[in-house]
């Protein structure tokens, strides 16, 4: 399958990181107030003195094996690291994909069947009006105006499920609100394009022509038919989820996976954004993987080719 | 059409207007027909004639940012349906009209069964059961002579040959018995050898349920075998209307005689050795429309043609023309 | 060399020959509809205000005036001012003129380069199944975590955050014209002219060219707002233009400690940056369409 080669460029690529710094990378890693001999002890260590194909095989070698390194900043293996904030980020996630396909899709199918009426513009403004936006614009927005003047959740923080279920998802709103708008604006773009596409179709005269109400034509028929792009959209935002984690985290204080990027960057850990790049990558190949299994559930002519 | 057999379908006058950039032209100019219980019916013309908006005109599935029906009745049984709101409309849909396109390739949904799309229409109106609905599925899939039908009734469309889903088209159509049933150039994109089955098909079915069939098509070799009559339409407009034989034996319009004269067999039954060909073009919708449309291509055509249109009048019994020379010209050039 | 008969052009082929006739008839079919009117005008709004900063800013963008920290809006101050007491107003700005400059550069760049690479892979079977390779490879690490690490571990400075921008963006032009090189490669013309010994270079020029360049003048709008979104990112994470030289991303991101009493030091630039993103996507969308052949046909 062609994720191995992909995966196999992915990991060349962040292994490749470090390497094309114009700085000796063993001085890099070992921060600004290194001694010569600290590089150096370094670069003995991380093996960085070896020919890079040996370097980049071993270093191949120890992710397969669960070792991503350590941490510079903390000297804890980067895998252990990225694990113990796994639950805060994953939360987020799914609670911004729920959120964002709940809102956007109902969005689409309306603007389609309401195409080039006012409605129609005005939702699709406000599509592209939230993939314009920066995600962490909107946070402060909405803890300005949410949390902080009228107080009703709260400012920032994660509080995991076995808190209560009103901490957990009050605690999730916003962030999810902030990660999410970006996803589900192309969410709703996607589903009314296709939806388009679809409804011009001579099926759908048929189901016209069948008597069947307006509802049941544009979600039984139309719908259905054109899910496989919208699908595909889910899957393949994901990224801009990844990428706004991140972000988000940051705004709103959460411990998770994001936060830990942004430290790292400040702190130039270079091997905890390496892990934490090969993880992400990781999934969102992975959520592709899932997405195209989904097509084979939903269009009856890849499963039954001829 | 007697009192004692009341037209079930009848337009008066009807008037479509297609919308094109700012100005509005009309496809279907001022037709009047009627359709009696049981009664079969073909209307014939070239593409563009404005045969099939008016079947979309009669099923109210017009686009409405592109055409409306603009005057006119369309009456069924009685009732004028030209205007009503859509949720009214809807119940006659696929219960009491039923229509079949032209396109059987692309007209079933692709990512739903075969049995799941003919069941929908008798759930939709008759509130069936689902296991009841897929039950009649299965009945109306034998009907149309579908071999095997409960296990293609699990089937999707991609699965299924051309001929067989204008079977499955057809069982949809017909599975709450309308009353009428337009068919819109049924067999045009089918296989020569499929197409006769198609018809026939059609015909049977038509006898057995009693329908009244409306059957459109620019083939008249088509209608020789299967309607009692005929009606020809000529740039939105009907030009002659007559029973099946009349229209062969005396066709009294110059483009019914200009269309018999190209048809093949008729010609080498006739001992031509060359079709003749009707000379010009169809004129385009948004041409001016001044006197009779069809005088450009009319060998036989006078300047009082040109100045102003043609009525429909008698020349037989049931066999009305619109032409000012009908009663001079005999039947064929 | 003649060109295809007439019969066998497309509609963009047989205008492609007068480029300043095409870019008329584009700009007053741009007028005639609302959304590209309404982004098109903002987006000149905000790039005059860019380009005439020194002169509608009364105040030095740079100048510390710790008297006057984190003042609301207010006449004297139209933006108000910042923690150190810069002028926000001036900051904005000439910050407008960086991240401009940042997204124009970058939609360059990506347009050239992935311009070059996907005619080679439009043309080389065999480079091309390597170079698709190693695009899904870039597209497959999220956009934003490769420039951060990219900005990260390169080091600062205008010329990288733009490299770090670029890079992911640039796969996705390469897949548009290598698609639109592989369908002309099917045209009958294209194999007409083939026949005829025409050299590859004026199939390019002739042919290829122009029927790329639609597609690549709506992907290169929506890369500038995107260069542009990302740099506030960037910027916000401190992986970003350094802070000496003011742009939207570095001025929130100095904001961020005062948000609390001062919020007008993120909320504004942040209102800059989504109107100058969502006036290039409205444009890109506009031209898209205007481009696509299906629309073009129902004028």
């Amino acid at each position: 399958m062609a994720t191995i080669p992909v995966m196999g460029v992915v990991a060349i690529i962040v292994f490749g990181l470090i390497h094309i710094s114009p700085t000796d990378p063993a001085a890099v890693i070992a921060g600004d107030y290194a001694t010569p001999a600290h590089v150096e002890e370094i670069r003995q260590q991380l093996q960085l003195d070896r020919p890079i194909h040996e370097q980049f095989l071993t270093w191949v070698g120890h992710v397969l094996s669960g070792d991503l390194g350590d941490s510079i900043f903390s000297e804890r293996p980067v895998l252990q690291l990225i694990l113990a904030r796994l639950e805060p980020t994953v939360s987020l996630a799914l609670m911004t994909i729920l959120v964002a396909v709940v809102i956007a899709v109902p969005i689409g199918v309306v603007a389609a069947w309401q195409a080039r009426t006012v409605l129609d513009r005005a939702l699709m403004l406000l599509a592209t009006l939230g993939i314009s936006v920066p995600a962490f614009w909107i946070g402060y927005l909405l803890i300005f105006s949410v949390a902080l003047d009228l107080g009703w959740l709260p400012v920032q923080g994660y509080a995991s499920l076995s808190e209560g279920l009103w901490p957990f998802l009050s605690h999730l709103i916003l962030p999810s609100i902030t990660l999410g708008t970006a996803y589900a604006a192309l969410i709703a773009r996607i589903t009314r394009a296709s939806m388009l596409e679809v409804m011009g179709q001579d099926y759908i005269r048929t189901a016209r022509a069948k008597g069947l109400p307006m509802r049941k034509v544009l979600i039984g028929h139309a719908l259905r038919a054109a899910a496989i792009p919208i699908v595909t959209v889910i899957g393949l935002g994901f990224a801009l989820l990844i990428g706004g984690v991140v972000i988000t985290e940051s705004v709103f204080a959460i411990p998770g996976i994001g936060r830990l990027t942004v430290d790292s960057i400040q702190r130039k850990d270079i091997p905890v954004i390496q892990g934490v790049l090969l993880v992400f990558s990781a999934v969102y190949v992975v959520v592709n993987l899932l997405v195209d299994l989904l097509y084979t559930l939903l269009d009856p002519r890849i499963r039954y080719a001829g | 059409m007697t009192d004692a057999n009341p037209p079930v379908l009848a337009l008066e006058a009807l008037e479509t207007r297609v919308r094109i950039g700012r100005a509005s032209f009309p496809a279907v100019d001022g037709v009047s027909l009627e359709l009696g219980q049981g009664e079969s019916l073909a209307i014939v013309g070239e593409s563009g004639c404005g045969k099939s908006m008016l079947a979309l005109s009669v099923m109210g599935l017009l686009d409405p940012q592109v055409a409306r029906i603009v005057s006119g009745r369309i009456l069924f049984d009685g009732t004028d349906i030209a205007h009503l709101p859509q949720h009214r409309l809807r119940t006659l849909r696929g219960r009491d009209i039923s229509m079949i396109f032209q396109e059987p390739m692309s007209s079933l949904n692709p990512v739903l069964t075969i049995g799941r799309q003919v069941a929908e229409v008798v759930r939709q109106h008759e509130g069936l059961s689902p296991r009841a609905a897929r039950e009649r599925a299965v009945e109306m899939l034998s009907l149309v002579q579908i071999p095997d039908p409960r296990s293609r009734a699990a089937a999707y469309p991609h699965q299924l040959s051309g001929g067989m889903r204008q079977r499955v088209l057809i069982a949809i159509a017909l599975a709450c018995s309308p009353r009428v049933l337009l068919a819109d150039e049924p067999t045009t994109a089918l296989d020569v050898t499929v197409q006769a089955q198609i018809l026939e098909l059609i015909m049977s079915l038509q006898q057995r349920l009693g329908m009244a069939l409306v059957l459109i098509t620019h083939d008249l070799g088509v209608v020789a075998e299967t309607v009692s009559r005929v009606v020809v339409m000529y740039a939105g407009r009907k030009v002659e209307e007559a029973s099946t034989t009349d229209l062969f034996a005396r066709p009294a319009h110059p483009y019914t005689q200009g269309l018999l004269g190209s048809l093949p067999s008729r010609a080498r039954s006739e001992g031509l050795r060359r079709l003749r060909a009707i000379r010009g073009v169809v004129p385009p919708l948004t041409a001016p429309r001044q006197g009779c449309l069809f005088a450009s291509r009319c060998p036989h055509a006078v300047d009082g043609c040109r100045e102003e249109a043609p009525a429909l009048g008698r020349v037989g019994p049931g066999h009305t023309v619109a032409c000012w020379r009908a009663g001079e010209l005999g039947d064929g050039p | 060399m003649r060109n295809p008969p007439r019969a066998f052009r497309t509609e963009t082929q047989a205008s492609a020959g007068k480029p300043a006739g095409v870019v008329a008839a584009t700009l007053s079919r741009l007028w005639r509809n609302p959304t590209a009117c309404f982004g098109g005008t903002l987006l000149a709004l905000l790039a005059a205000s860019a380009v005439l900063a020194p002169l509608l800013a009364q105040h030095d963008p740079l100048a510390l005036v710790p008297a006057e920290r984190l003042r609301a809006p207010s006449h004297e101050h139209l933006f108000g001012t910042d923690m150190l007491g810069r002028d926000l107003y001036a900051r904005v700005l000439h910050g407008g003129r960086l991240s401009l400059t940042v997204g124009i550069l970058t939609a360059v760049i990506c347009s050239l380069v992935g311009l070059a690479i996907g005619l080679v892979a439009g043309f080389s079977r065999l480079a091309d199944a390597l170079i698709m390779r190693v695009m899904d490879g870039i597209m497959a690490i999220p956009g934003i975590l490769l420039a951060i690490a990219l900005a990260t571990i390169v080091g600062g400075g205008v010329s990288t955050i733009v490299l770090a921008i670029a890079v992911p963006e640039v796969p996705v032009v390469v897949r548009v014209v290598r698609g639109v090189v592989l369908t002309l490669r099917e045209q009958t013309y294209v194999e007409a002219a083939r026949s005829l010994g025409t050299r590859p270079g004026r199939i390019l020029l002739r042919h290829i060219l122009p029927n790329s360049l639609a597609p690549l003048i709506v992907q290169a709008t929506y890369i500038c707002g995107l260069a542009i979104l990302i740099e506030a990112y960037l910027s916000f994470l401190g992986a970003g233009i350094p802070p000496e030289f003011p742009s939207w991303g570095n001025i929130m991101a100095e904001g961020r400690g005062f948000v609390l009493i001062a919020e007008w030091i993120i909320l504004i630039p942040g209102a800059f940056v989504a109107a100058t993103v969502l006036s290039l996507n409205l444009l890109g969308d506009a031209l898209r369409d205007m481009l696509d052949p299906r629309t073009r046909r129902a004028l």
